[in-house]
């Protein structure tokens, strides 16, 4: 590996962490996959994911909801119904019990929501300006339903990509909150747990492949599967959708939402006819403005962008977190 | 006209149209690194004729910072450096900021220089003074604020730079060759389209102000061929909508009040008079040159890279042979690779 330390870029989620688990854990560890969740025995589902943000509180959620909706997605990927979690918590000497509180209450709150139940855990406490006040990880537990198999390999060129809404509403609530940028109104994150829509879109459509598109954002997700399945895929801008306020932050700090992190949006490949999914995801909470964003292809290799006036650009994996720009 | 219609494609289609048409061969410089971005996002390039061609000039601040003010950024102990984020991945002769600061160094990236005043309430803060008229107001009213509220644990490291006389340089020592200038829109709001006069009238070259939707840069690129037809070049103003003859006259107020013009060295291009903006005497206590002893140097190693003929729009990123190969955005050689802004980036990410 060439540089020789641990940056910020190896935990991206982009080119740089790929490269880190392929050289470093796989290589040890022979993974049986580089999803986010694995089967392991009579259709049972395991996964688990540290979650780290700063702020701990900010709108649509703190690290407590966030530690609960993002391992419930993780395992929703699969297609699996998730059924309990555990939790460990690291804290930073001087952290509030009463902070505390309202991120457990948050924890039970998102996870009767989705239908969950947290079973165990464990406690560490680190020293004064160790943590950023806490770290939770959590690990899921699901089991899959009889006939579901969502695999990448299932994709073919004419299969249809669909989001389930607006892309990079948890980055800008997170930059909003982080750098006061003081927008009118308050971007909220789209923090939520997707089980109830995944076992919906699973009933309405032919679905070959989710994934949630967090860190990297859905270009990452895209140059991913391209990889895995080579074939290609072209995605319509104007499809896309994105908030206005998104647009605006992403224009003043030269980011693109399509490489931003979401916590409650995912990316699905489905064949056939999908007005009908469509419809039905539309009628979700979580679905409103679900949209086909793209297609994939024969036409190109890797994941292309038709832009609004016809151009055709590259989307590429990117090896780090974009870097907004000074002007 | 509604912002949404300089996307608009018929509007699009018919000025393309028109440019196809399009026979003398012509080289049109766009200066600024937002335009090289945009222009690779749009796909522009593609809906030229082979006629126009667009070079990339010297507006990339983090491209153009010499390797000598990171590396000695990378020297300073026990203090906070807040910088602009897209600076942490350029390569200095010691290496990046962000490996710096993976090893220790207090690193922090921030999207406004107010925020460094912020820092420097908790602990010693260094603020990298980088970049062009648009973003150097906000310092030098940072500067100002500190100096006010007597902030003795804060201050910048000037390495400005002025654009006007960039690209009196570059046309001066005649090894570049450009038929007209699509001029940075950002910058202009500050300075005014007026700062541009010298181009036509020192040399005889033409220039439009521009936006940076589609629709402004192909209006701006009609508009330098139709100079070119009537042999008549003078500074255009297209970016009307924001930019006026004279600029920001209370922006410059704030700049010249803290700042005043010096020579600066451009990363790639060397030292060009008049080019930069150190501070005034009176402002001296929040000089981190003056502070920690540092002197800017021509320290630049040779590496192959030829970031300096790209920014002087002698040759296209491609040409140069590191492109691709050893240089890529995982592995910047130089800094044209590095921030999102510049050209070796752009034409790495849009125009393989």
């Amino acid at each position: 590996m060439k540089s020789e330390i641990i940056t910020l870029g190896h935990g991206s989620g982009a080119g740089l962490t790929r490269k880190l688990i392929e050289e470093v854990f796989d290589k040890n560890f022979q993974l049986p996959t580089l999803d986010d969740a694995v089967e392991i025995e009579n259709r049972m589902v395991v996964t688990t994911d540290a979650h780290v943000v700063k702020p701990i509180f900010f709108p649509g959620g703190d690290i407590g909801k966030l530690s609960v909706t993002g391992t419930v997605n993780d395992v929703s990927m699969s297609g699996a119904i998730p059924k309990y979690l555990l939790s460990a918590f690291i804290i930073e000497e001087g952290f509030k019990i009463a902070d505390l509180k309202k991120i457990v209450e948050s924890m039970k709150h998102a996870a009767e929501e989705a239908g969950v139940h947290i079973i165990a855990g464990d406690t560490k406490v680190v020293e004064k300006g160790k943590a950023d006040g806490m770290y939770i990880t959590t690990t899921g537990i699901g089991f899959l339903p009889a006939g579901v198999n969502l695999t990448s390999k299932n994709i073919q060129p004419g299969d249809k990509i669909i989001v389930n809404g607006t892309l990079g509403d948890h980055t800008v609530a997170i930059i909003n909150a982080r750098e006061k940028l003081e927008l009118d109104p308050t971007p909220q994150s789209d923090c939520a747990s997707l089980n109830g829509l995944v076992q919906l879109m699973l009933k309405n459509g032919k679905i070959k492949f989710l994934r949630d598109a967090t860190r990297g954002g859905v270009a990452t997700i895209l140059n991913e599967v391209t990889e895995e399945i080579n074939l290609g895929i072209i995605i319509e801008e104007d499809a896309v959708p994105i908030k206005d306020a998104t647009r605006a932050v992403c224009g003043l700090l030269g980011l693109d939402p399509l490489y931003m992190a979401n916590e409650g949006k995912l990316v699905l490949f489905v064949s056939g006819e999908t007005s009908n999914l469509i419809a039905e995801m539309k009628k979700h909470e979580l679905g409103k403005d679900s949209s086909t964003i793209g297609e994939v292809t024969t036409e190109v290799k890797g994941v292309y962008l038709r832009t609004s006036i016809g151009g055709l650009r590259p989307l590429l994996m990117l090896e780090s977190d974009p870097l907004p720009r000074i002007c | 006209m509604e912002l949404s219609n300089f996307r608009n494609p018929e509007l699009i289609k018919k000025i393309v149209t028109e440019l196809q048409g399009w026979k003398k061969p012509v080289k049109f410089m766009e200066v600024c690194g937002s335009h090289t971005m945009a222009i690779g996002h749009w796909g522009i390039r593609k809906l030229l004729p082979e006629t126009i061609s667009l070079i990339s000039g010297p507006g990339c601040p983090v491209c153009v910072t010499p390797s000598s003010v990171i590396d000695s950024l990378i020297d300073l102990k026990d203090v906070t450096i807040a910088t602009f984020g897209d600076l942490i991945r350029v390569p200095g002769n010691k290496g990046t900021l962000e490996q710096a600061r993976a090893k220790g160094l207090d690193v922090r990236m921030i999207y406004s220089p107010m925020e460094a005043l912020e820092m420097a309430r908790e602990k010693e803060t260094v603020f990298v003074g980088i970049g062009f008229e648009t973003t150097i107001p906000g310092i030098a009213y940072t500067i100002m604020e500190a100096s006010r509220q007597n902030l003795k644990n804060f201050s910048v490291l000037p390495a400005f730079k002025l654009i006007p006389p960039a690209l009196d340089a570059l046309l001066s020592a005649k090894d570049t060759e450009v038929d007209g200038f699509i001029l940075p829109g950002h910058v202009s709001v500050i300075i005014g389209s007026d700062a541009y006069n010298l181009l036509p009238e020192k040399f005889g070259i033409g220039g439009v102000v521009t936006g940076f939707e589609p629709l402004d840069i192909l209006v701006g690129i009609k508009k330098l061929t139709d100079q070119i037809k009537a042999e008549k070049p003078e500074i255009e103003n297209e970016y009307s909508r924001v930019v006026t003859g004279k600029g920001n006259m209370q922006a410059q107020e704030i700049i010249y009040k803290v700042l005043e013009v010096e020579d600066a060295l451009w990363r790639g291009l060397g030292w060009i008079p008049k080019s930069g903006l150190g501070r005034r005497e009176e402002f001296e206590e929040f000089d981190a040159t003056k502070k920690y002893g540092i002197t800017i140097t021509d320290t630049e190693e040779q590496t192959g890279c030829r970031c300096g003929d790209v920014l002087k729009g002698k040759i296209i990123p491609p040409e140069c042979p590191l492109f691709g190969k050893v240089c890529n955005p995982n592995n910047p050689i130089g800094p044209c690779m590095v921030s999102s802004e510049g050209s070796c980036a752009a034409y790495y990410k849009y125009e393989r």
